[in-house]
């Protein structure tokens, strides 16, 4: 097990060292998207009954910044150490794969949920959301993070550039992050979109994630745990046969 | 005992490129034991597949009896290799990767070892420096430091001294040879033949991907009799001993000799043809010949 901590420790240094970037900067990015939708759209829209927009995007930006900087994680501490080599050090270590994959997959949750918790305390001075059911706060935050650090695993893995990794953060994360209902309810989009959000495993993240504020969901949160909590165990499972039969580390 | 190393008909191919063609190879416990080859004879190869950096096509490799794919912790753990490429990690000083990589290892209060790997390699004194700002001969000697965290039985060194000074290959090479005086295995690959031949009791010679030669440093220097003679001449070679010139510069010839007696017969031959020697030099067999006449000089 102490090469499993040793491995989670230089991962969660690493972001120590760069917090700036690694915690800070996603901060002020989801204040600015929370200043910026929130004065614009404050006045026109109101997705719940007696919930103001505000309250309800905070949970949103929560989440999408969870999710994104879970994968960012994981996924650019392998690239970087593919890159320069130094993933060396760790491969030729006694490290069973569940401690390599549990090592990256919890640092990712811990820059996830320490970014999200960011949001939320300073998020408080434009609004102060409810948090009716704490438990389904953080059992969605805990699944999504550990579910896009493992996403991130296998796309360190996969790339072998870094604009690779880009175009897999721009062209599949981005856009699954965006049409996930961050910024509205699924409810007020045509019926294709609707039926077409369903297929976004983001939408229940978010929807389940937002449930434990204010009690109330575009779907049932049981259904969405279901559905993250399979995305989830399927992409672990992935992970840790990729890691096992070597995929792009052990030529 | 098991050996230290048991490769069995390992092959690996990478595309085109047979790396490794049914390579057998047994080095026994507390060996130094040297690989030599041309760049791309496979030498590289043949140690990812020990370390588990890369995966056997066919084959079974054991280092200390664990097998390299099936008990891959357990070997893992017995094995110390030192990467060619020179590797390290930004975020860390030269004490916290050393740190981290006794964790990896599974150690823990590792720092009384690692003082003393930090000593042998002159590295105590940059021990708080952080990775970056050390020069290539600095970052080198950590590769080293690191491979040796965790007091492995079985040390690979795959050219561990390409590009540095005098200085750290002296003391590298002492802290080695202590560790081999200890009972670790040595499995040394290096361009610097003259390192090999000074350190390695045997030596295994690769090319295209198979061993050419595998024998006693000693058997293999014996192996090439006779000698080489450097002359300086005041005329022509006479006719006779030209198929023995090696190399001609103006009046500087290279012959070889089957034999010392054969030295007799080719100054009698230059007396008869009244030519004068200037100068000459006796050369005693190296292994750079051995590996020349073996591997060839292009490799091929």
């Amino acid at each position: 097990m102490l090469s499993f901590f040793s491995l989670l420790y230089k991962e969660v240094f690493r972001v120590w060292k760069v917090g700036f970037q690694t915690v800070l900067a996603p901060v002020l990015t989801a204040l600015l998207y929370l200043l910026i939708f929130s004065h614009v759209l404050a006045q026109h829209v109101e997705v719940y009954p007696g919930v103001h927009y505000t309250a309800f995007l905070i949970p949103g930006l929560m989440m999408m910044a969870i999710l994104q900087n879970a994968f960012a994680n994981s996924s650019s501490s392998l690239i970087q150490s593919k890159i320069t080599g130094n993933i060396v050090f760790v491969l030729l270590a006694p490290i069973a794969y569940w401690e390599f994959l549990a090592a990256y997959v919890l640092a990712s949750m811990l820059r996830g949920l320490v970014v999200g918790i960011g949001i939320y305390l300073a998020a408080l001075w434009f609004a102060q959301p409810p948090m009716l059911f704490p438990i389904w706060i953080i059992l969605f935050a805990v699944l999504g993070s550990a579910m896009l650090g493992s996403l991130g695993v296998v796309a360190g893995m996969w790339a072998e550039k870094f604009d690779q990794l880009a175009g897999f953060q721009n062209f599949i994360i981005m856009p699954l992050t965006f049409l996930s209902g961050v910024f509205y309810s699924i409810h007020s989009l045509p019926p294709f979109w609707q039926a077409l959000s369903r297929f976004n495993p983001f939408f229940y993240m978010i929807d389940g994630f937002r449930y434990g504020f204010f009690g109330v969901s575009d779907i049932s949160p049981w259904i969405s745990l279901m559905v993250v909590g399979g995305c989830m165990l399927g992409l672990m499972l992935l992970s840790l046969g990729l890691l096992k039969s070597g995929y792009k580390l052990r030529y | 005992m098991p050996p230290a190393i048991d490769v069995r008909q390992a092959r690996k191919r990478y595309g085109e490129l047979q790396a490794l063609d049914s390579v057998d190879l047994r080095i026994e416990q507390g060996e130094f034991f040297g690989l030599l080859g041309p760049n791309g004879a496979g030498k590289t190869t043949l140690i990812n597949l020990l370390s588990g950096l890369a995966l056997p096509d066919e084959g079974q490799l054991s280092v200390l009896g664990h097998d390299v794919v099936k008990q891959y912790r357990a070997s893992r753990r017995v094995l110390g290799v030192v990467p060619q490429e020179l590797a390290f990690d930004p975020f860390f000083t030269v004490r916290e990767t050393l740190r981290l990589q006794s964790g990896f290892f599974g150690l823990r209060r590792n720092d009384t070892w690692i003082d003393e790997v930090m000593h042998h390699l002159d590295l105590t004194d940059k021990a708080d420096t952080n990775m970056r700002r050390l020069s290539g001969g600095m970052k080198r000697r950590v590769l080293v430091a690191q491979a040796l965290v965790h007091k492995p039985p079985v040390i690979v060194l795959d050219e561990p001294t390409a590009g540095v000074d005098v200085e750290l290959r002296q003391s590298l090479w002492r802290f080695i040879q202590q560790l081999n005086r200890d009972g670790h295995t040595i499995l040394l690959t290096t361009h610097y033949l003259e390192e090999a031949e000074a350190l390695c009791t045997r030596i295994a010679m690769l090319k295209h991907g198979r061993i050419v030669a595998l024998d006693s440093t000693q058997n293999l220097l014996s192996s090439l009799a006779g000698c080489r003679v450097r002359l300086k001449l005041a005329g022509n070679l006479p006719a006779s001993l030209l198929l023995q010139v090696v190399e001609q510069t103006n009046d500087d010839y290279l012959l070889t000799l089957p034999s010392y007696q054969a030295l007799e017969s080719m100054l009698s031959e230059l007396r008869v043809a009244g030519v004068e020697v200037h100068e000459m030099t006796l050369q005693q067999p190296d292994l750079e010949e051995v590996f020349l006449r073996l591997v060839g000089r292009a490799g091929h």
